[in-house]
């Protein structure tokens, strides 16, 4: 990762609140809208002090109705502005479901419309959060053409693929996760840089086996990386960056390389991004498996509030740990 | 107040352009009608026949650069903003020459360069895109309106109130209307909302509303020019009620038997382009020659339109795969 001369560590919540600065002063067509982000600064005070500095009219409180202001978004995308809109949670993305997947994806598509937006949302566990405040809803639209869907695993990368994203000329869903916001930091350039959509990025590399994920189980991935090294087992991990357009190549190369790979994801097992890409490898690279491809996945169930439940939930380092020594052995 | 009274403040030529687009408007629909009982159109069609002076009329009352989102009964607005006969029957028949290209069907069309939103399925899901699009006029400081609508039925969804709510809330240079029709499909009014008028839905978001004539070409453009001028004044959003009547079936495979007889027969005495002949006549605009003149003229343009839509090839099967995602020369400046 690059590093720049005596720049101060910023934390992951920090990176995206720089991206969403640099752009707005860099270009005066973003603007932002959401629930409580302008006098308050935003649930997770990612636009703290945006409002003085660029004015109501480019840092919009909204009232509290996704799909009304997803779709405020999408016409004001389409009438040449960048939007880039708040979910308070990523769980509240249900209520903009029909905006996003209908309105937005499509639009495009159906009469050549293009819809330059932006959708932040702070996704997934760890933070005792409970059903409604913790969910990972990717799986949703990872399923609908014409959207491209993000989920940065470091500050570099917050950073850089939310300035790619504001960029972009289609609706981007850009997943943060609340869980890494405050807990990891990195030292940032200090130029202006974008992390393409679209490109993956081996975060370990390793010979013996491939553990393909994003968000913050690329962090468990690499603990467990460290754990498996003093056993002789030595994992590559494949950090996916953007989930569409998926960067088929650099999955197949990995596992090309080690023959062997675990999906790891924290959305629920069932018909998530895993399964995909599992499937893409049973299709694409199966001459060069050497055994089964396991996924790692929390259960089909909500995310369950209290700790004990919300840890069994969780993968955990030694699912990870388990699911490769497993593997290793074929 | 007296139509002609009123309508004296609407100049000779503007009229009577409503005039030839009112009879283009049922001409080209007829036309489609036509086509699909001939089994040559494969997805549906709904007609605004007898609501033809909704569409024409707020259409004219706009400026080239305002933008529409139109309803699904609005034909006028799409003919107004100059989509051609042609291509609009070239989109009924899936052909190349349609405006989505065969991507989607009927009214389902749009063009940001002509300001016309295309239209969503999921009903009043434009409401909130058009306010957005306001939005940007407002950062922008433009002086555009966006007008938008969606029927009866359409106005109990989350999205209509939605929108509704913002653009009040931000004063938006939006213009909502609703084309209270009676029906939504089979469903008549009483069960679709405990009130007789829905301009009553205006009020609860502190926005002024209108109920106007939806028959009436002329009633319709004053008081959309009206709405569209306080807009534009940094005034705020405003509702129109436009009332009226579906005198075909929802769409043209539906015989529409839930309708009682009595009611259409009394409609049908309301017809907008009766209404219009009258009106001009009672101003010395036009007489029987010249609306006679104007439906040679719109006939020759449907069968030109049908003879080019005919001719246009159908899409090749590969270019499903064409168009998922835009490029940066596609966005509007
Ligand atoms: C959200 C949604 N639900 C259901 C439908 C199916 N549908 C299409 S038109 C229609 C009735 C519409 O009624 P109204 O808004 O009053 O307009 P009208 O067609 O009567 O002119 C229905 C139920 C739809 N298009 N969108």
């Amino acid at each position: 990762m690059t590093t720049a001369t005596a720049a101060q560590e910023v934390t992951y919540v920090e990176a995206i609140s720089q991206a969403l600065d640099e752009e707005m002063s860099r270009d005066r067509r973003v603007f932002l809208m959401g629930e409580d982000i302008g006098a308050y600064g935003g649930a997770f005070k990612v636009t703290e002090g945006f409002l003085e500095k660029y004015g109501e009219w480019r840092v919009l409180d909204t009232p509290l109705a996704e799909s009304g202001f997803v779709g405020a978004a999408i016409g004001a995308a389409m009438m040449g502005l960048r939007p880039v809109v708040e979910m308070q949670f990523a769980d509240f993305i249900s209520c903009a479901f029909d905006q996003i997947t209908e309105v937005a994806a499509k639009n495009h598509y159906r009469w050549g419309a293009a819809v330059p937006m932006v959708i932040r949302a702070p996704f997934g566990g760890g933070v005792h959060g409970g059903p409604f405040h913790s969910e990972c809803p990717e799986g949703w639209f990872f399923h609908s053409p014409g959207l491209k869907i993000v989920a940065p695993s470091t500050p570099y990368d917050a950073k850089g693929l939310l300035k790619a994203a504001i960029r972009d000329p289609n609706p981007v869903l850009y997943f943060e996760h609340k869980f890494l916001y405050r807990r990891i930091k990195a030292t940032l350039p200090q130029e202006d840089y974008i992390v393409p959509l679209g490109k993956a990025e081996v975060k370990r590399t390793g010979s013996d086996i491939s553990v393909i994920t994003y968000g913050a189980m690329v962090h468990l991935a690499l603990e467990a990386a460290e754990v498996l090294r003093k056993e002789g087992i030595d994992l590559e991990v494949v950090d996916l960056r953007t989930l569409i357009p998926l960067d088929k190549e650099t999955v197949y190369a990995s596992v090309r390389k080690t023959s062997k790979a675990i999906m790891l994801h924290e959305d629920n097992k069932t018909g998530g991004i895993g399964a995909e890409i599992a499937a893409l490898l049973a299709e694409e690279c199966f001459d060069c498996l050497d055994g089964p491809i396991i996924r790692i996945a929390p259960p089909d169930t909500p995310v369950p509030f209290s700790t004990p439940l919300e840890e069994f939930f969780l993968p955990k380092v030694s699912d990870i740990v388990a699911g490769a020594k497993k593997l290793a052995a074929y | 107040m007296d139509q002609a009274v009123v309508a004296n403040d609407i100049k000779r030529s503007d009229l009577r352009e409503m005039y030839y687009y009112l009879r283009l408007t049922r001409s080209l629909e007829e036309r489609i009608t036509a086509l699909y009982r001939q089994g040559r159109i494969v997805g549906g069609v709904y007609t605004s026949h007898g609501m033809e002076a909704i569409a024409v009329g707020y259409a004219s009352a706009l400026n080239p650069d305002d933008v529409i989102a139109p309803f699904h009964r609005d034909m006028g607005a799409f003919l107004i903003r100059g989509f051609s006969p042609g291509e609009i029957i070239a989109q009924y028949l899936g052909k190349q020459a349609g405006p989505t290209k065969g991507k989607d069907g009927n009214v389902h069309m749009g063009d940001l360069k002509r300001g016309v939103l295309g239209f969503v399925s999921h009903l009043a899901d434009n409401m909130p895109v058009a306010a957005g699009a306001a939005l940007a006029f407002k950062i922008r400081g433009e002086s555009r309106v966006a007008f938008a609508g969606t029927g009866d039925g359409g106005t109990s969804r989350g999205d209509f109130h939605e929108a509704m709510n913002f653009a009040a809330v931000r004063r938006l240079p939006v213009v909502f209307f609703c084309t209270n029709n009676q029906y939504a499909y089979s469903t008549p009014l009483r069960y679709q909302m405990a009130i007789t008028d829905v301009v009553e839905r205006a009020k609860a978001y502190g926005m002024p509303g209108e109920i106007v004539d939806g028959n009436d070409v002329a009633a319709v453009y004053l008081a959309s020019k009206r709405a569209v001028a306080k807009a534009r004044a940094g005034e705020g959003p405003t509702f129109l009620e436009f009332k009226t009547m579906r005198m075909h079936g929802h769409s043209e495979h539906d015989a529409a038997k839930y309708v009682p007889r009595e009611l259409l027969e009394e409609w049908k005495a309301k017809d907008p382009i009766l209404k219009a002949e009258r009106l001009l006549t009672q101003l010395g605009y036009g007489e029987t020659s010249y609306f006679h003149e104007v439906g040679e003229r719109v006939k020759k343009e449907v069968d030109t339109g049908t003879e080019f839509a005919e001719q246009s090839p159908l899409p090749e099967g590969r270019e499903t795969l064409v168009g998922v995602f835009a490029t940066e020369d596609e966005v509007q400046p």
